[in-house]
């Protein structure tokens, strides 16, 4: 790994003791970071560690509670994303802003006609920019036609074209296959050489490895440390980012039992670029819970979604029950996978589980409108309201959701309320399967625990349970197995009280490969 | 690990491809052919006369002003239903103006009175996030209720009928004499493809209004401006990709605004169109018709752009002169001519190899003609919506192909990305 | 602020700025506010102006049921207008034609209207359903097909006969009358009053109590968790858009049973965005709806009594209109001010209860 970086010129950037709050939590805490001229500066954590929220206020999209930023060794104070562009900073966002129906050169200019006007001129300078970053299409080409890679090259070349020289590149392998992956470090191996500073937030260890000078680490917020790739081990970077001790599950007595509820072989979902699903296996049993671990974007919420049918796979099958009882749902319509006997609790509750300004009974009906008590068992097709109010009330005691009454909107519930509210309807009516998505995000730490009783309750019962989950305290203290999920596919197995957090870390970032200390 | 494969989008159509004008030129070629022999074939020569094209010329004016004024809108992720009320305010604004300052001021004014609903509905929407379709129809209504309103307050005094205003001096017409001529000589020479072609022509060059030529204008004006200048891309992208576009320091909200007053100034003017039409000068309560909602059905025909919005609305205007002048008869040849072009699509789709919609472009030829030969004539009220079904066709048929705007209709808010 | 406030405000607010603005109109063209107000409350009491304001407020009411199915789901039907007529026109041919029994007769006139109804809004909905061929535009082009077909429906050469100044399709005989309630001097209210009415009852009770209007308002409301939640879109589609052409059909059948007893060349116009307008007004609520309806057609009848006074009556117009823009702007205003207040509210608890730092909530 070439070393273009110059020990004693000022660091191009450098942040010192920054810290931003929101409210109910605090998204960095006093977190530096400091990356000198011409170096490639991996920035790594889990989700929800803090890694966006740095980004955007080094991009001037926040302004930080406390602390500095200097750029080239000047102090700088960024209002808005303007003033960074202004200083020679770029930002490449994970989610593409690009317009299909204009063309490579219009997405370009817009906003920067000034400098070069629109005409033969700035497309030169364009097709300029795009020889750097190895991009082939005729600037005037349509951005519809382009494929990932490609629209991540014009979102460079975007940057590049406003004058700056520090680019951040935010999760920018997230949505290519590895062969495009290798073109992207290429090319920025060779922009390096023309003195371009790459700051490259990811959480996949073995592609920063590949790339990075220099490794900083973030975990909840605060400052962890900063490594050499060189010098520091794999399983050692993974500790950083994931932590040195890992929570200890409870002992009990296994609940689970040989009883198949759900089987999945070989589930396909194609995606733009790299399928969102290639080749699931997995099977889940009665009284088991099935933790799926990875980093966010890997695939777990299109999983979810095609085990549910809002999805259609593309190939592979899913099976429900077991023996003559066996159901092949792969076609089937939600509404009949949950008749079936699935419970589903979506990472995202706001879109996808409340209907915000119904009152709490009618929440209990959605997912339910066509099985009593809810709906009238005689006359088809009603439903049957004081049913779903006295059931609607029986989830409140029961499951402790703090409110005034069932008539509220569920948008007066806090978050946590609502998630109960939510687990209480969907462990009603006696599911075979319950799918649980981060079940306790945004919920506090009460509320938390009693989920997760409710749920071992349930297990206990015999329910299977298929959970997703980003809190390592959840996955560990919850589930009988643990799969990891990397890319669109299970990459290893795990057992929760065995397992160690470099083991754990090392999956869910895919640095358990050979490589291990040099490159 | 293995590599699956890429798969690309939407391929790009390389090489191979008639630039954008020559494409154009190739389809009127067709058109014109197709004409004429219909007009030879079934005798009906007003398919092609002077007459037609010059009447047609008039009514399709309004309809590509209220087109251009949704596509101005819409081309900025507004939806206008509007048009149709800001077309009658317009109506009203250059009567006004008209009867008492002569032509030139009655455009003005009709322009103004428009942009005037187009600024109420930018406010709505724009700025209070009203759902466009809800802001559009209220503002049809609140258009033609104050129109009324003003109408007896200010024309009933003069004209004693508060649904007509008094009358208008329009503009003199006047024509391109020495092309004309030599264009009337072809005619008369009887010559099979060159009479109906000099016929079509000398129309267009007959009867001249300052009204056309501004309409004229507009069509280009509207893709220099749209297409070709740093402030035509920053509108278009609004339409586009609106949160994009203020991430790279675009104001949307400025640009919804000018893009939605100057859309409802252009189907301002095409209500002054239709005051100044010399055959029927001055304002007269209802004259709209619904033009305002054929515009946005000519705009969708275009597929969002001038060009094919022009194409559009002359189709409307020629089928519509068609059933004034000629009748249920010649319409009823031009059943005829949809025959034949059919026929011409589902050849070119063979030789591209579009083997199933060739089949069904031969189907669809099939239909049009058997209907041509059961019925004799269609009655003159079903001529008049026929620019509705050719609509209803494209949009059913070329769902795919048509390309709005991608965030057409979306109610933005500043800072709503991420 | 209470759900009642948020609900009632901005209608409310919507009618006294409408009132505002009319009244500064009217003072600028020299009219008085107060005598034109005074002229349309006492109006009520004279001659047929109660029994009409009730006739057309059922009409009117019928509309915005009609518009407010699709409402419900987030559906522009603005092809209720073509809807309703096409449907009066081949309700009133096909009664006035087939020699039917009393009760039967009517029925089958109603029934004829919501099943053209239904088939005018067939195309717009299969091409939403199946093509995503936005609802608007289809039914824009529909209510103008519709004008054409009923022109030609009503001509001598099809189905009709000229009468005096107008055309006419064959009359219906009286066994196809709708008996209405006789008050004498006072008017006749129409017997499909009560069809309406039972239509309110019916919406309400679609809605409320039944899955598939449960299902309309969750996707409506957040189609993304009705999908989750097993709602069909397509078929939710279809039949909203259905059921919505249905309604539409028997809007003009009150006044085709119950006066005209046939369908002429004047016949009513404009009752399609009417219907939205109320819709609008009343929130899709079925009580609301009724409120909006007869406000509506109270505003229609002060025409005339403004006429009498002299103030030009198309300010009655003027105020309809700007009561829609100005409710829907008001809807929006109200909105923001709720959700802020409960924001800050939200926001309060959250620092008296000082909770520890919760993880996992910032990217």
């Amino acid at each position: 790994m070439t070393d273009t970086a110059e020990p004693d010129a000022p660091y191009a950037v450098e942040l010192a003791g920054i810290t931003k709050r929101f409210p109910g939590v605090v998204a960095n805490r006093d977190i530096s970071l400091r990356v000198r001229q011409g170096e490639v500066h991996a920035l790594c954590g889990e989700n929800g560690a803090g890694k966006s929220t740095l980004m955007k206020i080094l991009y001037g999209q926040l302004r930080p509670d406390e602390g500095t930023i200097a750029v080239n060794g000047e102090p700088v104070v960024f209002r808005s994303p303007a003033d960074a562009i202004r200083v020679g900073i770029g930002m490449v966002h994970q989610h593409f802003m690009l317009a299909d129906n204009l063309t490579i050169a219009e997405n370009v200019l817009l906003g920067a006609e000034r400098r070069l006007g629109i005409g033969a001129k700035a497309k030169a300078e364009i097709a300029r920019l795009a020889a750097t970053v190895g991009l082939d299409d005729d600037p005037d080409t349509l951005v519809e036609h382009l494929g990932v890679a490609d629209r991540q090259r014009c979102e460079i070349i975007k940057v590049l074209y406003r004058g700056a020289r520090i680019v951040i590149l935010d999760e920018p392998t997230a949505v290519l296959v590895p062969q495009e992956v290798e073109d992207l470090f290429e090319t920025i191996r060779g922009m390096k050489a023309e003195g371009y500073t790459f700051l490259f937030i990811s959480h996949k260890l073995d592609e920063v490895r590949a790339i990075a000078d220099s490794i900083t680490v973030i975990r909840r917020g605060t400052y962890v440390g900063t490594a050499d790739p060189r010098e520091v081990t794999t399983r050692k970077l993974a500790e950083m980012m994931v932590g040195s001790e890992l929570p200890s599950p409870q002992t009990r007595e296994s609940t689970v039992t040989d009883r198949e509820v759900l089987r999945i072989e070989g589930l396909q979902l194609a995606g733009e670029g790299a399928p969102l699903l290639d080749g699931i296996d997995l099977v889940v049993h009665a009284g088991e819970v099935l933790g799926i671990a990875g980093v966010e974007g890997n695939g777990q919420t299109e999983l979810v979604e095609t085990i549910m049918g809002i999805r259609r796979a593309t190939a592979g099958r899913i099976v429900l029950g077991h023996g003559d009882r066996a159901r092949d749902i792969t076609k089937a319509t939600t509404l009949e996978r949950r008749e079936a006997g699935i419970g589903y609790i979506p990472e995202d509750r706001s879109r996808h589980a409340l209907l915000a300004s119904q009152p709490l009974w009618a929440n209990r009906v959605l997912g339910h409108q066509t099985r009593p008590p809810v709906a009238r068992r005689r006359l088809i097709g009603l439903i049957n309201r004081a049913a779903a109010r006295k059931d609607t009330q029986r989830i409140v005691e029961e499951f402790d959701v703090r409110t005034p009454g069932v008539d509220v909107p569920a948008a007066a519930l806090s978050g946590g309320n609502q998630q109960k509210l939510v687990i209480g309807r969907e462990l009603s009516g006696d599911p075979v399967l319950l799918i649980a998505a981060h079940p306790t995000r945004g919920v506090d730490v009460g509320a938390q625990a009693g989920i997760w009783d409710e749920l071992r309750a349930a297990r206990h019962r015999g329910l299977a349970v298929l959970l997703i989950s980003a809190d390592l305290d959840e996955l560990i203290g919850l589930s009988d197995t643990i799969k990891v999920m990397l890319r669109g596919r299970l990459v290893a197995d795990a057992d929760p009280a065995t397992v160690t957090p470099e083991q754990l870390g090392a999956a869910m970032t895919g640095a358990d490969g050979p490589e291990e200390g040099a490159a | 690990m293995t590599a699956p494969a890429t798969s690309r989008p939407v391929p790009a159509a390389r090489a191979r491809r008639l630039p954008g004008w020559a494409t154009s030129m190739l389809v009127v070629l067709v058109g014109l052919v197709v004409l004429s022999i219909t007009a030879t074939l079934t005798g009906q020569l007003q398919l092609t006369s002077a007459g037609t094209a010059q009447a047609a010329v008039q009514l399709l004016l309004p309809i590509l002003f209220a087109g251009l004024g949704g596509l101005w809108a819409e081309r900025a992720g507004v939806i206008n239903l509007g048009l149709e009320g800001m077309m009658i305010l317009g109506t009203w604004g250059a009567a006004w103006a008209g009867y008492q300052w002569g032509p030139w001021a009655a455009l003005a004014a009709g322009a103004v009175f428009g942009a005037l609903g187009g600024l109420l509905h930018a406010v709505a929407t724009v700025t209070f996030g009203v759902n466009h379709i809800v802001s559009g129809v209220a503002i049809t209504l609140l258009g033609a209720g104050v129109t009324k309103y003003l109408s007896t307050l200010l024309f009933l005094p003069v004209s004693a009928n508060p649904r007509q205003s008094p009358p208008l001096r329009g503009f003199d017409s006047f024509s391109i004499t020495p092309l004309t001529d030599v264009l009337d000589a072809l005619v008369r020479a009887n010559l099979v493809f060159v009479t109906d072609v000099a016929g079509i022509l000398q129309g267009l060059l007959t009867g001249l209004t300052p009204t056309v030529l501004l309409g004229a204008l507009a069509v280009p004006v509207t893709y220099l401006l749209l297409w070709r200048t740093a402030f035509g891309l920053r509108l278009r992208s609004c339409g586009e990709n609106p949160v994009a576009a203020e991430s790279l320091g675009v104001s949307v909200y400025t640009y919804k605004y000018i893009a939605v007053i100057v859309s409802g100034g252009l189907a301002g003017l095409g209500g002054a169109a239709l005051v100044l039409n010399p055959g029927q000068l001055g304002y007269l309560e209802g004259q709209t018709g619904g033009r305002g909602y054929i515009g946005l059905a000519a705009m969708i025909f275009g597929n969002w752009r001038p060009g094919g919005l022009l194409a559009g609305s002359a189709l409307f205007g020629y089928v519509d002169a068609l059933q004034l002048r000629a009748g249920g008869d010649a319409v009823h040849a031009l059943l005829y001519a949809g025959t034949i072009l059919a026929v011409l699509v589902a050849v070119l789709w063979f030789a591209q190899r579009y083997w199933l919609a060739a089949v069904w472009a031969l189907v669809a030829g099939l239909v049009v003609y058997l209907v041509y030969f059961f019925v004799d004539t269609i009655p003159s009220q079903f001529a008049a919506f026929a620019p509705q079904i050719v609509t209803l066709l494209v949009l059913a048929v070329a769902s795919q192909r048509l390309r709005p705007p991608a965030a057409d209709g979306l109610e933005y808010r500043r800072g709503e990305g991420d | 602020m209470s759900r009642l406030q948020t609900t009632l405000l901005p209608p409310l607010l919507a009618v006294l700025f409408a009132a505002l603005l009319c009244s500064i109109a009217l003072l600028i063209s020299g009219d008085n506010p107060g005598a034109a107000l005074a002229v349309m409350v006492t109006q009520l009491g004279a001659g047929t102006t109660a029994v009409d304001v009730i006739n057309t407020g059922a009409v009117y009411y019928i509309a915005g049921l009609a518009v407010a199915v699709g409402f419900k789901m987030k559906l522009f039907n603005i092809g209720v207008e073509g809807q309703f007529r096409i449907a009066a026109c081949v309700a009133a041919i096909v009664g006035g034609l087939l020699p039917l029994p009393p009760v039967l007769h009517v029925i089958v006139i109603l029934l004829t209207g919501m099943l053209v109804g239904m088939l005018w809004a067939l195309v717009p909905a299969l091409l939403r359903a199946y093509r995503g061929v936005s609802e608007v535009i289809s039914t824009i082009m529909l209510n103008a097909v519709a004008t054409g077909v009923i022109a030609w429906l009503i001509s001598p050469a099809a189905f009709g006969f000229v009468q005096g100044n107008n055309i006419s399709t064959p009359p219906i005989a009286p066994t196809g009358h709708f008996p209405g309630i006789d008050l004498g001097p006072s008017g006749t209210i129409f017997g499909m009053v009560f069809v309406a009415a039972l239509l309110g009852v019916g919406y309400w009770f679609l809605l409320g109590r039944t899955r598939f209007g449960f299902e309309l308002t969750a996707s409506g409301e957040s189609p993304t968790a009705a999908t989750a939640g097993g709602v069909e879109a397509r078929r939710m589609v279809l039949i909203a858009m259905l059921m919505s052409g249905a309604v539409a059909g028997l809007i003009g059948l009150p006044e085709v049973l119950g006066r005209e007893h046939a369908y002429t060349l004047v016949a009513p116009q404009g009752y399609g965005f009417t219907g939205i307008a109320i819709a609008l007004l009343g929130r899709n609520h079925p009580a609301g709806i009724a409120v909006g309806a007869l406000l509506w057609a109270f505003l229609d009848k002060s025409a005339l009594a403004l006429d009498n006074i002299g103030v030009p009556r198309e300010i009655v117009l003027i105020m309809q209109g700007v009561i829609v823009l100005s409710v829907v702007v008001a809807y929006e205003i109200v909105r923001r001010y709720a959700m802020a207040a409960e924001q800050r509210r939200v926001a309060a608890e959250l620092r008296a209860q000082q909770q520890p730092v919760a993880e996992g909530a910032a990217t």
